[in-house]
């Protein structure tokens, strides 16, 4: 019955229909975005000012601001980039230059797939089981950061591998010529050729790190005062709007916190759009 | 001599860095399985699976009303984003102008990259009550969840498919359009079809990153483990029977929630097989000229 009934309308009318169908379907991805980020914003920004970003909560957040979190949160996303990088552009280059076509690079992808896709709560476990309680590095903004590291990992990874294969085999072809050995021709020549790619993974990853609540929830130790050093424990930014936002301590923190949040995301965003919208303008000039 | 010694160490320390991930997953399960071998002993697996009750308090650890909950959450946002999204990834591949091209692309970037809890955080504050008022219910339950969640997955969703549909040869698209086929024809029967593995592949991606998601589930979800009788009830996810009790659980309710984290470990596993499979046979099907 629904065939004859589509047979029934020519294929012309079909055509004008789901122009305005995938039209619309457009249009409402871009109104959600600006309801979301509109709301937030809005209810969240009249409570935003230098006093609630430079002062310490008050009766665990129903007042005052949230220095300590944006505290813990840059040590956290630091700390995560850190360690993630060099780890994750490291296996992007050999499995871009040394592993070939071998069963390796299978597995190496498929290892960061994995890693990719488990889910934050699990890495939060591991962490508390690992980190926390084995290796005895107790609650604080260290292990918060490593577990937040082995989360960005995949990320920097992935981006790093695509930047490196696109750098043309020209361009090692020549530095051989000059005699550079393989390593030399790495560091000198293809990594600083895949640099805006490597720089767009980390802020990436960044994003991912700043984002994060669940993974740490048990690993930061969750305390409200100012860290001083990485191995304090403190409350990065989400985890303190999960806390306000579920035990109803401020709504108006809460709206404050995630409208620093959300500012926070939207200039990773930004900046990762026009450089690499820049790069791309750079190597289409060339 | 010495260069060829500080090649040969560079190339074992870049692959060191390169098995880490491998090392990372061996060791997360080493030490999840671990905490979790004494609920599977005590309790015992197919209990822990099968069992309806859970109440830490009384013993009783069944995750049958988790998985359930997971899964119906999972499956309720694929239904309301998949549709859609589908249809978004058309558009972005296919029907847009450069100008909305340029708008839609960090648009789709900044919904994936907006932290989860803002989420939650929203869908707490003006889904719940939008829900209680218009639906019905407390508000808080397994559609408020799957809403939510289908905002959260609709960019993977996108951005997969997009790419799946646009890298179908042209000459698919051109031999259609040459036999008299509107563009719509061509989509339906020609673009689609050839595109069907990636797209299934986004899905499955997706179904992932529903299944993992915690805190944003728990601020809208109600969280009470019973299988659900309507989409308005009030269930819980595994993530969150994790993070709900983790802070105060004990004993073998401690191992408990770890032996949840395994179930969650070979759920996330299936699906990265079936995955994989199909990221494989849209190599063969598009390479090949399915067609």
């Amino acid at each position: 019955m629904i065939r004859m009934s589509f047979k029934l309308i020519s294929p012309k009318t079909v055509q004008k229909i789901m122009n305005r169908v995938l039209w619309a379907s457009g249009i409402f991805t871009i109104i959600i975005l600006i309801v979301i980020i509109g709301y937030i914003l809005l209810k969240g920004l009249p409570a935003v000012n230098l006093e609630f970003l430079l002062a310490e909560p008050i009766e665990s957040g129903r007042a005052g601001g949230i220095a300590p979190m944006i505290v813990s949160s840059i040590y956290v996303t630091l700390l995560a980039v850190l360690i993630a990088t060099p780890l994750g552009v490291g296996a992007a280059v050999y499995m871009a230059e040394y592993a070939g076509e071998t069963q390796i690079v299978k597995f190496i992808k498929f290892g960061a797939e994995t890693l990719a896709s488990i889910p934050s709560i699990v890495f939060g476990l591991f962490g508390l089981s690992f980190f926390v309680i084995f290796l005895g590095l107790g609650w604080s903004l260290f292990s918060g950061g490593l577990v937040l590291a082995l989360m960005t990992l995949p990320t920097i990874f992935q981006v790093a591998v695509v930047s490196i294969e696109s750098v043309p085999r020209s361009y090692r072809e020549a530095s051989w010529a000059l005699g550079a050995t393989n390593w030399e021709t790495i560091y000198r020549v293809v990594i600083p050729a895949a640099m805006p790619g490597i720089v767009t993974g980390v802020i990436l990853g960044m994003a991912r790190a700043i984002s994060e609540a669940a993974a740490v929830m048990f690993v930061v130790g969750s305390a409200l005062s100012m860290p001083i050093s990485i191995f304090d424990p403190g409350r990065p930014l989400p985890l303190h709007l999960y806390v306000l936002a579920t035990e109803g301590l401020s709504l108006k923190n809460a709206y404050g916190t995630a409208a620093v949040l959300v500012i926070m995301v939207l200039i990773v965003t930004v900046t990762t759009n026009t450089f690499v919208e820049r790069y791309r303008r750079k190597m289409m000039g060339r | 001599m010495i260069s060829r010694t500080r090649e040969m160490l560079i190339e074992k320390g870049l692959f060191l860095t390169a098995i880490f991930s491998i090392i990372i997953i061996l060791l997360m399960m080493l030490f999840i399985f671990r905490e979790a071998v004494p609920v599977f002993q005590d309790y015992g697996f197919i209990n822990f699976i099968f069992s309806w009750e859970w109440a830490p308090s009384d013993g009783e650890y069944g995750v049958f009303t988790m998985i359930v909950g997971s899964l119906c959450i999972t499956f309720l946002s694929l239904a309301i984003a998949v549709p859609f999204s589908f249809l978004c990834a058309i558009f972005m591949a296919e029907v847009a102008p450069q100008f909305m091209r340029r708008i839609l692309k960090p648009v789709i970037e900044t919904l994936a990259a907006i932290p989860s809890v803002v989420y939650g955080f929203f869908g707490l504050t003006v889904l719940v009550p939008l829900v209680r008022t218009h639906i019905g219910g407390t508000g808080f339950g397994m559609l408020t969840a799957s809403l939510i969640l289908a905002i959260m997955i609709m960019p993977t969703i996108i951005s997969v498919s997009e790419d799946a549909i646009k890298s179908v040869p042209l000459e698919y698209k051109e031999a259609s359009l040459a036999l008299g086929a509107t563009h719509w024809q061509t989509i339906r029967h020609v673009i689609v079809p050839a595109a069907i593995p990636g797209i299934i592949t986004s899905i499955i991606l997706a179904m992932g990153r529903a299944i993992g998601e915690t805190l944003a589930v728990i601020m809208v979800a109600g969280n009470v483990p019973q299988v659900p009788s309507s989409i308005l009830d009030p269930v819980r996810a595994l993530t969150s029977n994790i993070a709900l009790e983790m802070g105060y659980a004990t004993g073998l309710h401690y191992s408990a929630l770890f032996g949840t984290a395994v179930i969650l470990f070979i759920v996330i596993m299936i699906l990265l097989v079936i995955a994989n499979y199909f990221h494989y046979k849209k190599k063969i099907v598009v390479g090949g000229g399915y067609l």
